[in-house]
């Protein structure tokens, strides 16, 4: 595979990813909010802050509107395409890599990415958004991106294109399960008092309800919510497909199927990086994250992740610059 | 649908003979037609155009730095040929490509007919895409042009005639493939009855056409297209070409050329490359030798197929068989090297650089249309009986300093076809041309798909058709039989 067609396909697929968990994101936080009364400006800023500071743009938000709050937080995350990391920005990335590629990728799955971005683009979507609502209107790209996940799982063979596009895929949910959790903890400091009262548990209900984890995490600790057992949940389950230990696990997967090393030995950097992450993941427990420092381990974990694609950046997707003076030169002599 | 009130208005028409009087060919699409309603069509017509924007059948316009995508307008009533009218064509084609093939091969060797003064050596040694640096190289099988398409259109009488070959890059075979498979789905119960030949294929034959001329010894050559990138207009064609071929589809900046052999670069290392259908032009495509600001093209390109250890389709300085002025003497070429009569006729022509000619056209310009020789798309041309006065004189001053640029033509009455009008919700007669899509593999191996790109002028009146000026297009039938 070329190495320029393994950067579109890894670009393609973390751009799908962060559009689908972006969305996740604002409309459980828009949803949460229904939940508390007498909501003054500096309690939406103390509830949308620390959702900007997830998405690692607070810097540029701050740069485009004056104050944190759902309306500002939402037309950011979503329609500004000003933020390369909105929604539509995120869409409109990802059709641009797939328009590049094309030749790869099944029909089915460029036209659902094309249609989104058709959607997203046209008066429709505001239609939606205006009149229906935004539950709706995140709800209509959640859907797109799962069709998309299935038309990626039902359509294209298991091989090098595949496993490019799921490592992208699970480097961003991995990095962005960190973030989510990271948000309860910003939320968490201002007042220690509230721990374990009602708007404690509705927080993390809703982090639950943005990783799409509610459901399996009821099933395997029934009603109770519990900060620790909840965060043990989404860093290291080895069944849920968001646990940042089920993405590493999947990580690790397909770097050597990429490379067709085996598991246990490593041939490259990406693949001596990935394994120590994991063998983290599976001989520790929520104790030693918090024993560590809840912030500092996910911290330090979105690091870890950052270094295992730039690994694999330089191993198979990066290509020296050709100097096309020297190329020129050299090709010219070569020709008397 | 009714067309009972459609005019022909003096023109050649592709469906009628006379008003009211369809030609049989047409005889079933009309009854088809007969037992569908306005509304029904529409929904039709809509649907295919949805169809095309969300599949991103687009072509990219430059008018802003965003290059927008378009749809190319599809008008859902075919073009029909019949099997007489294409066995015809088929031959004229075949009998066109393979002298110009043989001209190619000559004026890069032994230059018999410029020797033999058929045509004046100085027409060839000019023209702006002539290779001189090429004369005395082989190419694989002595192929030049590997992939032609050549414009048609009728005049008055409904007479074929060739506007112009394209030997370079001809592009438009992508939409010839989408429109059947559009037209398939909007009317899914007429094609079984219509009797039209199939045109999928076409993948496959060019395929077999570009391993053919791999390097000796490559049983399981590697076959790139070369694509100047995703901002090129034809982009999408490129990778759907590349697609329905299942190869791999490369830019400039995926290949590198070491000890003259072609690489691309991929995740594994460095791949070798023995056949390109190289959709860059030949200025761009290796800056070591031609234009050495392109950044689209492979430094040392040239090199790789001098020595033979890659190959290319089209091959490199075919576009002086692009030029006007050698279209003037294709019919010559026939003859000198088939010795046999031109089976199509083409557009009579005059040459500037000719003293007789040259007065006849200046003394003629408000009457005739006037083309540059290397230019396409429709620029650097004057129609005459519609140009302003300043026009006129501009193109005058132009002709009289370079003359060896330029050419005249008659002004030739466009056939027309019956095509849908949303504006006036009626089928209005609108001016087309027609490209089909020559593969050659050799004077005994012609593979023509049998249809071919049908592009219509949409503006009433109009004689341009190029996408990038307000056309469109219609699916081409040619059918098993001649009803």
């Amino acid at each position: 595979m070329l190495s320029r067609v393994a950067d579109s396909l890894y670009w393609l697929a973390r751009y799908t990813e962060r559009a689908d968990n972006l969305a996740r994101l604002v409309e459980v936080n828009l949803q949460l909010l229904l939940d508390f009364k007498d909501l003054d400006n500096d309690k939406l800023k103390e509830h949308w802050d620390p959702v900007i500071r997830s998405t690692g743009d607070e810097e540029r938000f701050y740069e485009l509107y004056d104050e944190a709050n759902s309306q500002t937080v939402t037309d950011f995350l979503t329609f500004n395409s000003e933020n390369p990391n909105s929604v539509i920005g995120c869409i409109s990335a990802a059709r641009e890599n797939a328009r590049m590629i094309r030749d790869q990728i099944s029909s089915e799955l460029w036209e659902t990415l094309n249609n989104l971005y058709l959607f997203l683009k046209s008066n429709d979507a505001k239609h939606i958004w205006e009149h229906s609502g935004a539950y709706e209107f995140y709800d209509h790209i959640k859907d797109h991106s799962l069709r998309f996940q299935g038309l990626v799982a039902a359509t294209l063979p298991r091989d090098e294109c595949y496993d490019f596009m799921q490592f992208g895929r699970f480097i961003e949910r991995a990095d962005k399960t960190t973030r989510m959790l990271d948000i309860k903890y910003h939320i968490l400091l201002p007042s220690p008092n509230d721990v374990g009262g009602a708007v404690d548990t509705a927080q993390w209900v809703a982090l639950l309800r943005a990783a799409s984890a509610y459901d399996a995490y009821h099933a395997q600790y029934l009603a109770s919510i519990d900060p620790a057992n909840i965060a043990e949940f989404l860093i290291f389950s080895d069944t849920f497909p968001r646990s940042i230990r089920y993405c590493v696990t999947q990580i690790n997967a397909r770097l050597h199927n990429i490379s067709g090393c085996p598991w246990g030995s490593y041939s490259n950097e990406p693949e001596k990086l990935c394994g120590k992450l994991m063998s983290d993941l599976i001989y520790s427990n929520v104790q030693d994250v918090i024993s560590f420092g809840m912030h500092e381990w996910l911290d330090q974990c979105q690091q870890r992740l950052n270094e295992i694609s730039q690994a694999t950046y330089q191993t198979y997707m990066f290509q020296k610059p050709i100097d096309l003076a020297e190329e020129i030169q050299q090709q010219q002599q070569q020709q008397q | 649908m009714d067309l009972s009130s459609y005019q022909t208005d003096g023109f050649f028409d592709e469906m009628f003979s006379a008003p009211g009087v369809v030609r049989p060919h047409y005889q079933k699409v009309l009854e088809r037609l007969d037992r569908m309603n306005l509304q029904d069509f529409e929904q039709k017509q809509q649907a295919v155009d949805l169809l095309f924007l969300r599949a991103g059948v687009t072509f990219t316009v430059y008018s802003d730095n965003q290059g927008t995508e378009r749809i190319f307008p599809f008008d859902l009533m075919p073009r029909i040929i019949p099997q007489s009218e294409w066995e015809f064509l088929e031959r004229g084609l075949k009998q066109r490509i393979i002298a110009l093939n043989m001209f190619l091969h000559d004026i890069y060797h032994d230059q018999k007919i410029l020797k033999d003064g058929v045509i004046p050596p100085s027409y060839v040694l000019s023209a702006k895409h002539f290779r001189r640096e090429f004369v005395g190289s082989d190419v694989p099988k002595d192929i030049y042009i590997h992939i032609c398409g050549s414009d048609l259109i009728r005049d008055k009488d409904g007479r074929y005639l060739v506007l112009e070959d394209n030997g370079r890059c001809p592009s438009g075979v992508s939409y010839v493939l989408e429109n059947r498979q559009a037209m398939r789905r909007a009317f899914p119960n007429l094609f079984p009855t219509a009797g039209v030949r199939p045109v999928e294929n076409y993948a496959e034959k060019l395929l077999k056409m570009l391993r053919n001329i791999a390097p000796k010894g490559q049983d399981n050559p590697t076959v790139c297209v070369l694509t100047p990138g995703v901002y090129n207009s034809a982009y999408f064609e490129h990778c759907f070409l590349a697609r329905q071929m299942g190869v791999e589809i490369v830019e400039g900046r995926d290949l590198l050329v070491r000890d003259f052999k072609v690489y691309m670069r991929t995740t594994k290392g460095l791949q070798q490359v023995d056949v390109l259908y190289r959709r860059i032009d030949d200025d761009f495509i290796d800056p070591s030798v031609f234009r050495p600001d392109s950044m689209l093209g492979v430094p040392g390109l040239v090199n790789a197929v001098r020595a033979g250890n890659v190959a290319l389709a089209n091959s490199i300085g075919t576009g002086v068989a692009d030029d006007k002025v050698m279209y003037y003497f294709v019919p010559k070429m026939i003859k000198y090297y088939l010795g046999e009569d031109p089976i199509l006729d083409q557009v009579e022509t005059y040459l500037a650089s000719e003293d007789k000619d040259r007065q006849h056209i200046l003394a003629n310009l408000d009457k005739l249309v006037v083309k540059s020789a290397n230019e396409a798309g429709g620029y650097g041309m004057l129609m005459g009986p519609w140009a302003e006065k300043e026009e006129i004189e501009r193109f005058r001053v132009e002709i009289e300093r370079n003359p060896r640029n330029f050419i005249a033509q008659s002004p030739i009455s466009l056939s027309r076809h019956p095509t849908w009008i949303p504006e006036t919700e009626a089928f209005e007669g609108r001016h087309i041309d027609f490209r089909p899509y020559i593969l050659y593999s050799g004077p005994d191996d012609i593979s023509i798909i049998p249809g071919g790109l049908t592009r219509v002028a949409l503006k009433r009146g109009s004689l341009v058709v190029n996408s990038s000026q307000g056309g469109g297009s219609k699916d081409t039938w040619v059918l098993y039989g001649n009803e």
